[in-house]
């Protein structure tokens, strides 16, 4: 298949799956489960966003048999900045899941493009180091759960 | 709130199905565990229509590690006393139990290097490439775009509690005040239900956290203030990921130094 293909020349697989648990707070009252496997080199890739996103999800559109599409969920505000959802889904299937979270101060919205730290230890850079995931109350959030939701709603998921 | 959960799997690849059955692990317990679905047993519980010894084996025994943690934290973490309307609440606890439980499923299939994020908790096994662990970057608690810190963690677990996203949830139950020593505090160690556990207890200490982390053997802890400083204990100064110098003089026998 396609992807194995593309796995094997890159020597390194990697396989994620995500899905959507509540095991507190109000809110999502069905369990959204997002079974997806991506394939990438070392992380999941964010793949390009088709013409298709949008932040609207008054009409939900069901996701096409076959090509990959984006849906970006509606903006949710917390006083610590801007959160938007963006789902990716190829051949039916959702592929990725990203926030993009719009920044305090204005800055990239990339996780991945770190800034220098605000620590005065010169001995920490995380800007060089490449990382896997990052460890917070990132995912957590409502406002990451509600605009999810809407990217799913948008895609018909 | 959702806890969107993720996993990374490298080579050697499971046995098929290994993803599924996490994920069904992880529905179970969600049906279990979880206080707004009307038929779980913590529901039952919270409105009355059973009492603990009808609880199933599981989740008995996460009552009882709550009630442990209650009294080795001196009350820091009390899945009892922590909300408001006294609903018993153990999700500071269970949500890492549930990726350690649901990773009994890929080490079955036999997956040796593999990486599952829940909820910004982190349970990492093995190496992300050979010779290489995984790199687990804590936020900064103010900004969802920055790493402030970059931790190198193989076979283990990282979990992170604050306030920045979730509010004002995180109760000191002595006090029933919202604790403000610290914006965020990071556990590092063998077992992610413990570390989330530790985490949450942790924070409510604000500093006092940090000496409480390095009592337990094994388990370090990374604190940021609110005034963005930070600071750390040894565990976590062993596995902090530096840069190597830039400069490094070439001579016929060395080799530069690399940032990978």
């Amino acid at each position: 298949m396609m992807f194995r293909r593309l796995a094997l020349s890159i020597s390194a697989l990697a396989l994620a799956a995500a899905l959507l648990l509540n095991f507190q707070g109000p809110g999502q009252a069905s369990i959204a489960v997002l079974d997806t496997t991506s394939v990438s080199g070392s992380s999941i890739s964010s793949g390009p966003t088709s013409g298709s996103s949008s932040g609207s999800t008054s009409t939900a559109t069901p996701a096409p048999a076959t090509g990959t599409a984006s849906y970006t969920g509606d903006l949710v505000s917390t006083r610590f900045g801007d959160v938007k959802v963006q789902v990716t889904v190829t051949d039916g299937t959702i592929t990725d899941v990203q926030a993009l979270a719009l920044p305090v101060g204005g800055h990239s919205g990339q996780i991945s493009n770190v800034v220098a730290p605000l620590l005065r230890s010169e001995a920490l850079a995380a800007k060089s180091a490449s990382i896997d995931v990052i460890s917070g109350a990132t995912y957590t959030s409502r406002a990451y759960a509600t605009s999810l939701q809407s990217a799913l709603d948008a895609a018909g998921l | 709130m959702g806890t969107a959960v993720s996993i990374h799997v490298r080579a050697p690849l499971p046995a098929a199905g290994a993803i599924e059955a996490a994920c069904a692990v992880l529905h179970d317990i969600d049906r279990r565990f979880s206080l707004y679905r009307p038929d779980s047993e913590l529901g039952r519980l919270a409105r009355g229509e059973i009492d603990e010894t009808a609880l199933s084996p599981d989740v008995r025994w996460v009552l009882a590690a709550c009630d442990d943690l209650a009294r080795t934290s001196g009350g820091a973490f009390d899945a009892r006393r922590h909300r408001a309307d006294g609903v018993v609440d153990p999700s500071g606890f269970v949500k890492g139990w549930a990726v350690e439980e649901a990773s009994r499923c890929l080490d079955d299939a036999g997956a040796r290097n593999y990486l599952i994020s829940g909820g910004g908790d982190i349970l990492a096994r093995g190496e992300s490439a050979p010779g290489r662990p995984w790199r687990v970057g804590i936020r900064h608690p103010a900004d969802p775009t920055t790493v402030i810190a970059v931790l190198a963690v193989s076979d283990g677990a990282v979990a992170t509690s604050g306030l920045y996203e979730r509010g004002d949830h995180i109760r000191d139950p002595g006090s029933a005040a919202v604790p403000r020593g610290l914006a965020s505090l990071t556990v590092v160690g063998p077992s992610l239900a413990w570390a989330d556990a530790y985490a949450t207890a942790a924070f409510a200490m604000g500093l006092d956290g940090l000496a409480w982390i390095h009592g337990h053997p094994g388990h370090g802890a990374f604190a940021v203030t609110p005034d963005d400083r930070a600071t750390w204990t040894p565990v976590v100064e062993e596995c902090l990921v530096r840069e190597t110098p830039r400069q490094v003089p070439l001579s016929a026998s060395s080799h530069a130094a690399g940032v990978s």
